[in-house]
């Protein structure tokens, strides 16, 4: 009943995100102020995590696929599929909801706590299109964010697999050019403009209904992380069931 | 003026506000007083508008708010200033951000226009120069002042204040009590104040409104709180001995 309560109470949110617009000239400023939060902050932590785990996707593949029975590009197309299809869009979703999403719930959970949603409310201001609407414009950017980890992660591959002696740079980049399927970027961007819909607005709801004090802003933001994740992994198995399947 | 009858309002059918009838002054400053549990905040949240009251009438200068359109109550929002028990201060904003606030997002003022008006203000509440300071280094006192500051920035004609002076010393408090008496009065507008600070009741509480159980136990003047002989109000206004001692003295006199 409560998970039923929950889904009514976030399809509500979103009806009324798009309602009541707040003026442009004030939108303009929170979209910049969230689009440096949500993208352009995290473009380190993205950059670093993709590079190396791309480097040690490439370890392990080059590990498990020794001998003379596999081809020596093997490596370089098994990452460029691993990369593009799952780690890019996926895993970096389910960390940007560690980043993002805990940040999301804990700034708009402060402001419920602190009375500020109130202070917007009482003055006539719709509340959800001020705080979420912005944050959902912002991570329009998002799939930007997983092209430079699509090409980090296949970089930090390459001087894994080059470096560590497991193959050819050549080898390597006739890996990715082999067999490219561009339906297959397509797929990855469309999964990445849904998971920054989630990851903008799931936060967003676990942060606005909260009710309690500052531990009670702790637990919501576990709770959306939890949720967030759970969200991107269910929709990463229909969409890829719908397009792929 | 605001004018309410027969006010309800439950929670999970718990009634907090048993039928509240009352009305609140132009120019006056109102102080609705009652114990914790009394229903005095959910009675300000359903005039604010940020609960809905079950049943009864609530009146702004003759336009029920049940009847009124969307935009209608966009209208009385915009003419509503709330200073909030913890300020509400915008965290992210500076103090004349957070002043303009109002500004910025009613009027079509040039930025000009707008940082004049904030600079009013922010003088008439005594925070001149503090405009670029962020709120987290103001004082409590201060970040009160800004409260107020914001809420008048857009010359509204309601304000309400939900316990203004709480987590304040005693000094602090008589200042900002006196600054919103001296704003209702300059501005003529209808000022209601949610307290349990019988300061404030003692010196600025032109009616007052006495809440017991989520019912209107007694209401009356400043100088009536003293002559009243109702059990519930001597028992919650004179619990200190000090107030027994000060009622004791007016009455002789």
């Amino acid at each position: 009943m409560t998970l039923l309560h929950n889904i009514g109470l976030y399809i509500l949110m979103l009806q009324k995100m798009f309602q009541k617009p707040t003026k442009w000239r004030v939108m303009k400023d929170l979209i910049l102020k969230d689009t440096e939060d949500t993208v352009v902050n995290s473009l380190g932590i993205i950059s670093f995590v993709s590079f190396f785990i791309g480097g040690v996707i490439t370890i392990q593949l080059a590990l498990s696929t020794t001998g003379s029975f596999y081809p020596d590009y093997l490596v370089g197309y098994a990452t460029r599929e691993t990369i593009i299809l799952e780690f890019a869009p996926t895993i970096i979703s389910i960390i940007m909801a560690g980043k993002v999403g805990s940040f999301i719930t804990s700034s708009i959970g402060s402001m419920r706590v602190t009375e500020q949603i109130d202070a917007l409310e009482v003055m006539g201001i719709n509340s959800i299109n001020y705080l979420v609407f912005p944050k959902v414009i912002a991570l329009l950017l998002y799939p930007f964010l997983i092209s430079i980890a699509m090409f980090l992660g296949m970089l930090g591959g390459m001087v894994a697999c080059v470096y560590g002696g497991y193959s050819t740079m050549s080898a390597f980049i006739e890996g990715i050019q082999t067999d490219f399927i561009p339906f297959h970027m397509t797929y990855a961007f469309i999964k990445s403009f849904v998971f920054a819909f989630i990851l903008a607005t799931v936060p967003s709801f676990h942060g606005y209904y909260m009710k309690g004090g500052a531990l009670e802003v702790g637990k919501a933001s576990t709770k959306s992380f939890i949720w967030t994740s759970v969200s991107i992994v269910v929709f990463n198995f229909l969409i890829t069931q719908m397009l792929l399947g | 003026m605001i004018k309410v009858i027969n006010l309800k309002k439950s929670f999970n059918n718990k009634p907090i506000l048993k039928g509240i009838s009352c009305e609140f002054e132009k120019g006056k400053t109102s102080l609705i007083i009652g114990q914790t549990g009394s229903g005095k905040t959910v009675f300000l949240k359903c005039l604010l508008g940020l609960h809905t009251h079950d049943e009864g009438q609530i009146i702004f200068n003759k336009s029920n708010i049940q009847q009124m359109n969307e935009n209608q109550k966009m209208e009385l929002k915009s003419s509503i200033g709330t200073v909030f028990q913890g300020s509400a201060l915008f965290d992210s904003m500076t103090i004349e951000e957070n002043v303009m606030f109002p500004l910025r997002m009613f009027k079509n003022m040039p930025l000009d226009e707008m940082l004049d008006r904030v600079n009013l203000v922010l003088k008439r509440v005594e925070l001149e120069n503090s405009n670029k300071k962020m709120p987290s280094e103001a004082s409590g006192g201060m970040q009160k002042r800004v409260a107020i500051a914001r809420a008048i920035v857009n010359n509204p004609s309601y304000l309400f204040c939900d316990e203004p002076n709480s987590g304040l010393d005693p000094k602090t408090a008589i200042v900002i009590d006196n600054l919103i008496k001296e704003i209702t009065e300059e501005l003529n507008i209808t000022t209601i104040i949610n307290s349990h600070d019988m300061n404030s009741v003692m010196e600025i509480g032109e009616k007052i409104i006495f809440l017991k159980n989520g019912v209107l136990e007694w209401n009356g003047s400043k100088s009536n709180i003293f002559k009243t002989d109702n059990q519930a109000v001597t028992d919650f206004v004179y619990s200190s001995n000090l107030y027994k001692k000060v009622r004791k003295m007016y009455l002789e006199q």
